[in-house]
C-alpha cells in the first residue's frame, strides 16, 4: 500500500512541495496542526519540502490577501495547483490527499 | 392617568440608541434607524434589494453621517459591486480611497478546500477586526453571512462561529447588518441566521402581481423599540432605496383657513362665495364628458393667474392634447407653461407601479414645490393596482401634500352602472371636497348637473346647477325647478319661453278685458242716456198732460162758472167774482 501511495514522489525527485501553514497564535487547533503537519512533512515529503508557518495575528494584512476565512489553513503552493487545506491536520488521509500525495483513499 | 402617561414618557426617553439608516423613509419607519452597536438581519427573496440596502446603508453612513464603514461581500467581488451601484451615484473607489469605506471580498468554494480536521473562523475574525480598526469603521455589512454554509460542510463549526461572530461584532460596537435568503417555508433566513440576530430583523418581498412588481419591506422585529409593523413598499431608483411609510402616522396636520379660488365664480359662489380651503383636497367626479378635466383644467388656470405654481400631472391625455382642448372653452394654458407656472406631467399609468408613480410625484413636487396639483384622473390608476393599493397610495399622497400646505385636485371617473357613488377608488371619504358633476337626462339630450357632496368645514350650497361648458368658459346655471320637476338644458329654455309667451298671453287678454269693460261702460252710460232721455220724455209727457189737466181744469172751472154766473143771471157776483180774480 505504502509503495503505491508514494509513487509520485518516486516518479518525481524535482517535485519540491512549498507549504503555508497559516496559524494563529497558540491556539490548541494551532498547535495541533503544526505537530500534525511536521509528523506528515517527515514521514513522506521529506526532504523535498519547504514549510512556512505564519501567524495571522502577526500579520493581519496577509488573511485578506490569502482570502484566509477558517484557520489553521494550509496553502500548497507548488507542485501543481494551489490547494487549500483547512483544520488541524489530523486526518492524515485528508492532508495527503490535498497535497496530491495520494490518489486513491 | 397621569401616572400613565409619565410612565410612557419615560419610555420614550430611554429608549435605545439608534444608527440612522439614511435610506429615505426607513428611518420613519424605525423610528430612528437601526439599533446602534447592534446586528439586525435582512433577508428576502433573490434579488430583492438586500445587497443594495445594505450597501446603501454604509454608503450613506460614510457621506452624510461621517460613520466610516465595511462592506464584506461573500457573493459579489469588489469591482462588480463597485461598477453595479455606480448608476445609482455611489462611488465605492473614491470612498475606499478616502478611507469611508473599506470593501473586502471572501471568497469560498469548496472544490478548492479540503477539510482536514478541527478549525475555526478566526481568519475571518482577523479580516474584519482589521478592516474594522483600519479606518475606525462604525458599520459593518456581512452579505451574505450563509454562503460560509456552502463552503465550508461543518455545521457545528460554523454555527458555533457565527454565535462567536455576533458577540465579536458587538464587543466591536459595530452597528451591522447581515443578509440573507429567504428560506423554505416558514424559516426567514436558510440556514435559521435569525436566531443569531435578535435585535432587528427587517423581511424585504417582492412580488409581482398583474405584471407589475411591487418591493415591500417589513420589520418584523425591532427589539425594545416601537416600529412600523406593515409591509411598506419601496422601490430603487436612481436615487437608491425609498420607502415610503404612511408619512405621518399621526394625524397633526397645520391647516389653513384661507381659500382659494376654483376659477368658475359661480361655483365659487356655492362655496360661500369663497372657494376652496387652501391645503385641501377635492375630488371631481362623474360620468365620462361631464367635464372634469375642464373643471381641473379651469382651477389650474385660477392658480396660475394668482401667480402660484401649479402642477398638471395627466395620465389620460397628453399635455397637448389638454392645451388644444382647453382652448375650446377659452382657457389659454400655454401662457402660463411659458412662465413656468405651470408644469404637465403626462403618463401612461401602467409606465410603472403604483409606488413609482407616488416617488415620481414625490420627487416632482419636491422639486417644483407647487401651491396646487392635479391628478387627472385617478381612475385610470386602478388599471395597476387593486382599489385599495390605489386607496393606500392616494392617502399617503394626500398626507405628504397637505403637510406641504399643497392645495390637490383629483379627477375621478365614475361609470354608469355604480350606482352608489360612494366607491370612488375609496378617496371619497378622505377628500375635503367633493364635487359631483353627473348626466340629467331627459327630453332626449344630455345635461351636466354639479353638485357639492360634502365639503368640510364651510358652508356650502346643496342645490345642484346645471353646468355649462361654452366657448366663453365654465359657469353654472341654477336649474329650473317648475310645477314638472326639475329642468335643465333645453328644456329649461323651452319652460322660460312658455312662461314669456304665457305672460304676452296674459297681457293680451287683460287689454281685451280691459277694452271690452271700458266698452260696456260705454254702451251702459250710452244707455242710461238713452233712458234718462226717455224718461224726461216720459216725465214731459206726464207733465204736459197734468198741466194740460189743470188747464182744462181751469178752463172747465171756469167755464162752469160762467155757466152757473149766466144761469143765476149775477152781475154783482159776475162782478165781484171778476174783481176777487183779479
Amino acid at each position: 500500500m505504502t509503495e503505491q501511495n508514494q509513487l509520485p514522489l518516486d516518479q518525481g525527485e524535482s517535485q519540491f512541495f512549498r507549504l503555508r501553514l497559516f496559524v494563529i497564535g497558540a491556539s490548541p487547533n494551532s498547535v495541533r496542526a503544526i505537530a500534525n503537519l511536521k509528523i506528515i512533512c517527515e514521514q513522506y515529503l521529506k526532504p523535498n519540502y519547504e514549510l512556512e508557518i505564519i501567524d495571522v495575528y502577526q500579520q493581519p494584512l496577509i488573511a485578506k490577501e490569502e482570502q484566509i476565512i477558517a484557520l489553521p489553513l494550509l496553502i500548497k503552493k507548488s507542485p501543481g495547483v494551489e490547494r487549500k487545506l483547512i483544520g488541524d491536520m489530523s486526518n492524515t488521509d485528508k492532508v495527503l490527499k490535498g497535497l496530491g500525495i495520494l490518489t486513491e483513499s | 392617568m397621569t401616572k400613565l402617561h409619565k410612565k410612557q414618557q419615560l419610555i420614550t426617553f430611554e429608549q435605545l440608541p439608534k444608527t440612522p439608516t439614511g435610506i429615505t423613509g426607513l428611518d420613519e419607519i424605525t423610528g430612528g434607524g437601526l439599533p446602534n452597536g447592534r446586528p439586525t438581519l435582512i433577508c428576502g427573496e433573490a434579488g430583492c434589494g438586500k445587497t443594495l440596502m445594505s450597501l446603501e446603508f454604509i454608503v450613506r453612513g460614510a457621506t452624510e453621517f461621517n460613520e466610516p464603514g465595511v462592506f464584506m461581500a461573500f457573493e459579489e467581488k469588489a469591482d462588480e459591486l463597485a461598477s453595479n451601484v455606480a448608476s445609482l451615484g455611489f462611488d465605492l473607489i473614491k470612498l475606499q480611497d478616502d478611507k469611508k469605506l473599506r470593501l473586502d471580498h471572501v471568497h469560498i468554494d469548496r472544490s478548492e478546500i479540503e477539510e482536514t480536521g478541527e478549525y475555526d473562523l478566526e481568519g475571518l475574525f482577523i479580516r474584519l477586526g482589521f478592516a474594522i480598526d483600519s479606518i475606525g469603521a462604525k458599520r459593518v455589512v456581512l452579505d451574505t453571512l450563509e454562503n460560509l454554509f456552502s463552503g465550508l460542510s461543518n455545521q457545528i463549526i460554523l454555527r458555533a462561529e457565527l454565535r462567536r461572530l455576533f458577540t465579536f461584532l458587538k464587543e466591536k460596537g459595530v452597528t451591522a447588518i447581515i443578509t440573507g435568503e429567504k428560506g423554505d417555508g416558514s424559516s426567514l433566513t436558510r440556514q435559521g441566521l435569525e436566531e443569531y440576530v435578535s435585535d432587528c430583523v427587517i423581511l424585504l418581498d417582492h412580488r409581482v402581481v398583474n405584471q407589475i412588481s411591487t418591493r415591500r419591506l417589513r420589520v418584523v422585529k425591532y427589539r425594545g423599540t416601537q416600529h412600523g409593523t406593515n409591509e411598506y413598499p419601496f422601490l430603487i431608483d436612481e436615487d437608491g432605496i425609498s420607502v415610503l411609510p404612511v408619512t405621518s402616522l399621526v394625524l397633526e396636520k397645520e391647516v389653513s383657513s384661507k381659500r382659494i379660488s376654483s376659477g368658475i365664480p359661480s361655483l365659487d359662489s356655492m362655496f360661500g362665495g369663497k372657494g376652496f380651503f387652501q391645503g385641501s383636497s377635492i375630488l371631481v367626479s362623474g360620468t365620462a364628458g361631464t367635464g372634469k378635466t375642464s373643471i381641473a383644467a379651469c382651477f389650474a388656470n385660477e392658480v396660475c393667474n394668482n401667480k402660484k405654481k401649479c402642477l398638471y400631472f395627466a395620465f389620460e391625455e397628453s399635455p397637448k392634447q389638454i392645451l388644444r382642448n382647453m382652448k375650446s372653452i377659452n382657457l389659454d394654458l400655454q401662457k402660463h407653461i411659458d412662465n413656468g407656472l405651470l408644469e404637465f406631467h403626462a403618463s401612461r399609468p401602467t409606465l410603472y407601479g403604483l409606488e413609482m408613480h407616488l416617488v415620481a410625484i414625490y420627487k416632482i413636487i419636491k422639486r417644483f414645490k407647487p401651491a396646487a396639483v392635479i391628478l387627472d384622473p385617478i381612475t385610470n390608476l386602478i388599471t395597476v393596482g387593486s382599489v385599495s393599493e390605489v386607496k393606500s397610495m392616494l392617502i399617503r399622497l394626500i398626507d405628504f401634500l397637505q403637510d406641504e400646505q399643497i392645495t390637490v385636485m383629483f379627477t375621478a371617473l365614475s361609470l354608469n352602472t355604480v350606482v352608489s357613488e360612494q366607491t370612488d377608488e375609496g378617496v371619497s371619504s378622505l377628500v375635503d371636497t367633493w364635487l359631483l358633476v353627473r348626466d340629467i337626462e331627459s327630453n332626449g339630450e344630455r345635461n351636466r348637473g354639479l353638485y357639492i357632496m360634502k365639503s368640510r368645514g364651510m358652508s356650502h350650497s346643496n342645490q345642484v346647477r346645471e353646468f355649462t361648458i361654452t366657448d366663453k368658459g365654465l359657469s353654472l346655471v341654477d336649474v329650473y325647478l317648475g310645477p314638472d320637476g326639475v329642468l335643465t338644458g333645453s328644456a329649461r329654455e323651452a319652460q322660460k319661453l312658455r312662461e314669456k309667451t304665457g305672460v304676452a298671453l296674459r297681457e293680451f287678454a287683460i287689454s281685451r278685458k280691459d277694452k271690452e269693460i271700458l266698452r260696456r261702460r260705454m254702451m251702459l252710460e250710452s244707455k242710461i242716456a238713452s233712458l234718462q232721455a226717455e224718461f224726461e220724455s216720459t216725465e214731459e209727457e206726464l207733465n204736459k198732460i197734468y198741466l194740460e189737466e189743470e188747464l182744462k181744469q181751469n178752463i172747465i172751472e171756469r167755464n162752469r162758472q160762467e155757466i152757473t154766473d149766466i144761469r143765476r143771471g149775477n152781475a154783482d157776483t159776475l162782478k165781484s167774482k171778476s174783481k176777487s180774480k183779479k
